[in-house]
């Protein structure tokens, strides 16, 4: 039988040149980023702990001592981070490679997909009806993709992203941002959220994601009528995941219903309040070279 | 993926490509020394898994849009989410009825963009009007065949 070369093996000009388009893709991340001092990912191992309050308020905090701030919105298929900060949708203006994101009443440039789609829409695609799974993940990551790439982000101090519940897209995050200044770990203080938020964690290690910090949400009840905190949740999750990750509590909030309803209304003033000294200890993590202090060496 | 003509050990060429509108995609690719030609045929998986990755067989005619995979794979998006300026300075070419009634079958969220698409197409090539004749033109010639 003829030898027959090899896919590595031709060297003839390719066309298509797929892979060359995919490295495009990526240099179009690369380039948009290059004026965006630190990239730093909000999770959680669990829906429900109000991670993306917890980024609202991260990034009103930040902008509110004078930080150039961005929020992603990469929980695509439950956006709630841009209403958060007051932002309804609006048409976004297209110029030639990008789009101009809008800027909450706090300074902080925002994109979701919440600004994209119909009101109750859930997030969909036009596909063949069958295997579906195959390709969904790549769609999703090819949307985060150019909420990266194609969004007029400018100079920023900070890009918080709003990452979904679990772990698994924080890989996808990973590869599009190699840069990534590391990530903010959110919890509840109980046992179950604990164990879950631990596996994020693990996770973020093994991507090779630095941790810098803990925020612990709902850390009791704070009375709308006399304002004292009383218990919520049994636990000590922050504290213990705090130590787990070697990085500081950045903040314990209690769960407030007064501050909750001024957030879902878009006010985010609270929040912010409560969460500025979080920001100014992560501020304080990232340092001014992008790189936080007392970077764990990957493990082996 | 790449086809090697073993009768001559030359990489085919990609020719052409067609995309029938049924999620299929047929590509050409053609040997350089021989010309024997050979056709990929794609079914609706593959096809998909492809565009999934927001690359085009036979290489980019157009440049990369902003939101383009995001525009052109969601469903349920507002009609009014982009405002989309022209890329092209100077006159912009008018839409003649029949062309304008073939750009409002374009799903709403994508429209805009594909609307600037054809828009500049024209206008570097001081085309006044934009016809349907135009459109088909412009399809053949950017492999805008989904559009």
């Amino acid at each position: 039988m003829k030898r027959i070369r090899t896919y590595n093996q031709l060297t003839e000009t390719d066309r298509s040149d797929l892979l060359g388009q995919v490295a495009s893709q990526r240099e179009r991340v690369t380039a948009r980023l290059s004026s965006v001092e630190h990239v730093v990912a909000v999770v959680s191992g669990k829906g429900g702990v109000g991670k993306s309050l917890v980024s609202a308020g991260l990034a009103a905090a930040l902008a509110r001592s004078g930080r150039r701030v961005g929020l992603l919105d990469a929980d695509l298929h439950g956006p709630t981070a841009a209403r958060m900060l007051g932002v309804r949708a609006s048409s976004l203006a297209v110029r030639d490679d990008e789009v101009e994101p809008p800027v909450a009443a706090c300074g902080v440039r925002v994109m979701s997909s919440d600004l994209l789609l119909e009101e109750t829409a859930p997030l969909a695609w036009r596909e063949p009806g069958h295997e579906r799974f195959v390709w969904r993940g790549t769609l999703v990551a090819g949307m985060l993709r150019e909420f990266l790439a194609d969004v007029a982000w400018g100079t920023l101090d900070v890009l918080l992203v709003d990452m979904p519940p679990g772990s698994e897209r924080l890989d996808t995050l990973v590869e599009l941002v190699p840069g990534l200044a590391g990530a903010v770990v959110v919890t509840i203080p109980s046992e179950a959220s604990y164990r879950a938020v631990r596996r994020a964690l693990e996770a973020a290690r093994s991507a090779h994601v630095p941790l810098l910090g803990v925020v612990e949400n709902m850390a009791g009840y704070r009375c709308g009528s006399c304002r004292a905190d009383g218990p919520l949740f049994q636990g000590d999750a922050g504290e213990r995941l705090s130590r787990d990750a070697g990085a500081p509590l950045l903040a314990r909030i209690p769960f407030d219903p007064a501050m909750q309803s001024l957030v879902d209304q878009g006010d985010v003033a609270s929040a912010a309040m409560a969460l500025g000294p979080a920001a100014d200890a992560l501020v304080a993590r990232l340092g001014s070279s992008g790189e936080p202090a007392g970077r764990e060496e990957p493990r082996a | 993926m790449k086809f090697l003509c073993i009768e001559c050990d030359r990489q085919m060429g990609f020719a052409e490509r067609e995309l029938p509108g049924d999620g299929t995609l047929a590509a050409v690719f053609t040997c350089p020394a021989c010309s024997r030609s050979v056709a990929m045929l794609t079914n609706p998986m593959e096809t998909q898994l492809v565009a999934s990755l927001g690359v085009q067989i036979g290489g980019r005619t157009v440049p990369e849009q902003p939101f383009e995979l995001t525009r052109s794979t969601v469903e349920g998006g507002r009609a009014d989410a982009f405002n989309d300026a022209p890329a092209q300075a100077g006159a912009r070419p008018v839409w003649d009825d029949a062309a304008r009634e073939r750009l409002s079958r374009v799903p709403s969220f994508v429209r805009g963009m594909v609307q600037r698409i054809y828009a500049d197409y024209a206008a570097e090539r001081q085309i006044a009007v934009i016809t349907p004749e135009v459109m088909d033109t412009a399809r053949r010639e950017l492999g805008l065949e989904g559009m």
